[in-house]
């Protein structure tokens, strides 16, 4: 029942945020300096060419006129329409989120995985030279941005020894059966292993470049949280009983360990969506942070405001899964 | 390496690896050739929107679509799908001759009706081209045979240059008026060298050779446009061989790459400019020639972009029509300290005022302004530097509020000096900044001046006018570096478009 009422506060308070998030969006990007018709001033335009380009496009009408017809669109589901690519901004947007979804996911495995097994190895050899290794490597994992780490790997991976593809999502050279954007995941229930073999080829680079940063985090918090339950009672009484240093460590310590660890987690993970912006446009890797950059650049005001609105639903929700997981591992919680 | 059975694991594992994952192709023997290219295409329509005006995006546009002239490499006008056009004697009509045989993408012929229905919906405001303002100088388009007429309603020298410049496509009427916008942007046709065979958006579009090209079939089957907008990332793609061709890169890269590659680096038709307002101290005559004399635009060239540019003295650059040699605006320091003494200013009491640039959205633009202040405080100039985006420049210009020296760099594929001289200087155009009357009253008359030779000499004075009263400062002409592999030849255009049907195996 506590679950529950928290659920619908939770639910009316994400409601509210993203209110906020579109009223502040639509509002900031008209008043920053870029005005989208400007842009596209030919050579020798009038001031009747200026004044029919700026009605064709809707913005001769006040802001919070704009607002309230932009605003009575998304309640029906139409975002308006992109000023460059002149298609739905809710089809460009939701054709994109899969591929961003799957590079940050594949991104999150990645960094669980080194980073788990950076904490575990560490704790196993705590006070050895193993332990400082892993120590130092952390430390030039965290201290190096994750963009740089992509033109290390596109250096390494790319050019002296290319293994792994520079840019895209997939060989464009390949035909695709896929009913989907969720090419990963549909290349794998289709059976079709070349495929997917091609599309974490692509991946591969991007998401490792993302994880790094991640897994230093995960690997250096998980470790000192198993270390200091190293110390409790209930793990000493389980090496008493003869169990072994593993056992302790990946049956005992780190149930409760990795608590503190998973709300972690949930938090970087919507700092790895949104780093997904350099990423991706470093990798001309077709998700939404590489459309971002190119709504920007160009101006393009709908396609702007989707795209945080789309990003905003996602830090949300990614927010209260994580609080939802936590609740329901945590025994306190959940009986409460 | 030693052959033990650790090294031999990792080799397995290394080629495993390769082989599980697909090593790129390398470029020995190209069946399909494919560019990195610097841009990504929003849209698919060459005649609305903003990608309609932006430069970068025309090659692809050409490769797909034909536009009404051809435009050849050195920017002169070749028949294109017209053959022939031209004026009637009196200017109030224009004649255009259509080719014959030529057929869409679909295979549906091609024909007059097809250029008259381009040009009228160019001329139409509904319609959402930006340079409606052009096409619109005509009506009454009519097709009879393989002629197209229309009525001149306003006489404009240059609307010809336009029908290969931007905007200036045929598209199909009968198919387009079949599908509407929404299905023309899925499954776009033109009659141009390449048919659209897979579009990604943001990703990358896959090219089929038009067997029946009426200007020949390309080299190329299959070409495949990969959109790296990464500078670093085109250089690494070209490198390791994932891509045959890319350009637009630092010019150290190209330096250190052109031996192992193939390199062309020639010079385009945009130019390097700074704007000056017609406000505060750019209002003194000396001022605006101090700062145009203390810059040296050769060292800077040499220095910041290893070569790769041409200065200039004038809005034309070598390659255009209404270019004069002989106007030139010297490197001369000490007549630059002359002039600012005569205004008061020196060293110690320096004129002062902001200067606004981009920062990496030309090669080197913020390097070349910071240059060019260490140059000018050297005579007495002390300019302060605004960084601002592009979008920030266009928006300010529009509203003639840049500051009183504003970098920027100007496009000209047309090569006629209305879309260089004229739109950048004459003081009613959005794009003007310096309003002066004098200059309005000079410019004026060419716009609708008949005689082709009297309009190109006019312009020449116009510009000797403008670079002896400094109205304006021409810095250089950018070069475009192109790399391909060894077996790829690339034919550079001076517009800057990147033209797979130009290139041919080595």
């Amino acid at each position: 029942m506590q679950i529950l009422r928290s659920l619908l506060f939770r639910l009316a308070s994400t409601a509210v945020t993203l209110v906020g998030v579109a009223v502040i969006v639509f509002f900031v990007i008209r008043v920053v300096p870029g005005d989208p018709i400007a842009m596209m001033l030919p050579p020798g335009a009038t001031d009747e060419d200026i004044a029919r380009l700026t009605a064709l496009y809707g913005l001769d009408k006040s802001i919070p006129e704009q607002f309230f017809i932009w605003a009575g669109g998304v309640l029906q589901g139409d975002f308006g329409t992109s000023i460059t690519a002149r298609r739905p901004v809710l089809d460009l947007v939701l054709g994109r989120l899969p591929a961003t979804l799957e590079l940050s996911i594949m991104a999150l495995v990645i960094a669980v995985i080194l980073g788990g097994v950076a904490a575990l190895t560490g704790t196993r050899e705590r006070g050895t030279k193993v332990e400082a290794g892993i120590d130092v490597a952390n430390g030039m994992a965290l201290s190096v941005p994750d963009f740089l780490w992509a033109l290390i790997l596109i250096l390494l991976f790319g050019v002296a020894w290319p293994v792994f593809h520079i840019s895209g999502r997939v060989t464009p050279s390949l035909d695709l059966p896929f009913v989907t954007n969720f090419y990963l995941f549909e290349s794998l229930v289709r059976l079709r292993f070349d495929l997917w073999a091609d599309i974490v080829s692509h991946m591969f680079m991007p998401a490792l470049a993302l994880a790094i940063p991640l897994a230093a985090i995960i690997g250096q918090l998980l470790k000192q949280s198993l270390k200091e339950t190293m110390h409790l009672d209930y793990v000493t009484l389980a090496r008493t009983k003869g169990y072994g240093e593993n056992h302790v460590i990946i049956r005992e310590a780190l149930p409760n360990a990795i608590l503190p660890t998973l709300t972690l987690v949930g938090v970087q993970f919507t700092f790895l969506i949104g780093g997904t912006v350099i990423i991706e446009r470093l990798f001309s890797y077709e998700g939404l942070g590489n459309m971002a950059i190119d709504a920007v650049i160009n101006r393009d005001l709908p396609l702007i405001q989707g795209i945080v609105i789309l990003f905003a639903v996602l830090f949300t929700v990614v927010n209260l899964v994580v609080d939802l997981t936590y609740a329901l591992l945590n025994p306190r919680l959940r009986n409460a | 390496m030693k052959l033990t059975r650790r090294n031999m694991m990792k080799l397995s594992a290394a080629t495993a690896a390769a082989g599980a994952f697909g090593l790129p192709a390398f470029a020995q023997n190209i069946d399909e050739l494919v560019i990195a290219y610097n841009t990504t295409l929003p849209s698919w329509d060459p005649t609305t929107g903003p990608s309609a005006v932006n430069p970068t995006i025309q090659g692809i546009y050409q490769s797909v679509f034909d536009q009404f002239i051809l435009q050849q490499p050195d920017l002169s006008p070749a028949p294109g799908l017209l053959t022939e056009w031209g004026w009637n004697d009196d200017r109030t009509k224009v004649m255009m001759k259509v080719r014959q045989g030529v057929t869409w993408h679909d295979g549906s012929p091609f024909s007059a009706e097809d250029v008259a229905w381009s040009l009228a919906r160019a001329a139409d405001p509904a319609t959402g081209n930006p340079i409606n303002f052009v096409w619109s100088t005509l009506e009454n388009f009519a097709a009879d045979g393989d002629t197209v007429t229309a009525d001149v309603k306003q006489f404009d020298p240059t609307i010809f240059k336009w029908m290969y410049f931007l905007t200036g496509y045929v598209l199909p009427k009968a198919y387009y008026e079949k599908v509407g916008a929404d299905g023309f942007e899925e499954a776009p046709i033109g009659t141009g060298p390449y048919m659209v065979e897979k579009f990604e958006r943001n990703a990358f579009v896959r090219l089929k050779a038009n067997e029946n090209y009426w200007g020949g079939k390309p080299d190329f089957e299959t070409v495949t446009i990969k959109f790296v907008t990464d500078a670093a990332a085109r250089v690494a793609e070209v490198e390791s061989g994932n891509a045959h061709v890319t350009l637009e890169m630092p010019y150290e890269e190209y330096d250190r790459l052109k031996g192992t590659l193939n390199g062309v680096a020639a010079p385009i038709s945009d130019i390097g400019m700074i704007f000056l307002n017609d406000i505060d101290v750019m209002l003194d005559e000396n001022v605006r020639q101090a700062c145009a004399l203390a810059i040296d635009k050769q060292t800077i060239i040499d220095r910041l972009l290893s070569g790769y540019g041409v200065a200039i003295d004038t809005l034309q650059t070598p390659e255009y029509e209404a270019y004069e040699a002989s106007i030139k605006v010297p490197y001369d320091p000490e007549k630059a300290k002359e002039l600012l003494a005569a205004s008061g200013y020196s060293t110690d009491n320096p004129v002062k005022f902001k200067i606004q640039t981009t920062r990496g959205f030309k090669p080197k633009d913020y390097e070349m302004i910071q240059a060019i202040v260490g140059l000018w405080r050297r005579v007495g100039i002390e300019a302060e530097i605004e960084v601002y985006e592009i979008a920030k420049h266009y928006e300010l210009r529009a509203a003639d509020t840049l500051a009183p020296a504003a970098f920027y760099n100007w496009g000209n594929s047309v090569g006629d000096p209305t879309t260089s001289t004229g739109f950048a200087m004459f003081g009613p155009s959005p794009h003007s900044v310096w309003d002066g009357a004098d200059l309005i009253e000079k410019i004026g008359p060419l716009w609708g001046e008949a005689d082709e030779a009297k309009r190109i000499e006019g312009w020449k004075e116009v510009d000797r006018y403008v670079a002896e009263n400094a109205l304006v400062i021409p810095l250089l002409q950018y070069v475009q570096p192109i790399l391909s592999a060894k077996g790829v030849e690339v034919t550079p255009h001076a517009s800057g478009a990147l033209l797979p049907h130009l290139m041919k195996r080595a």
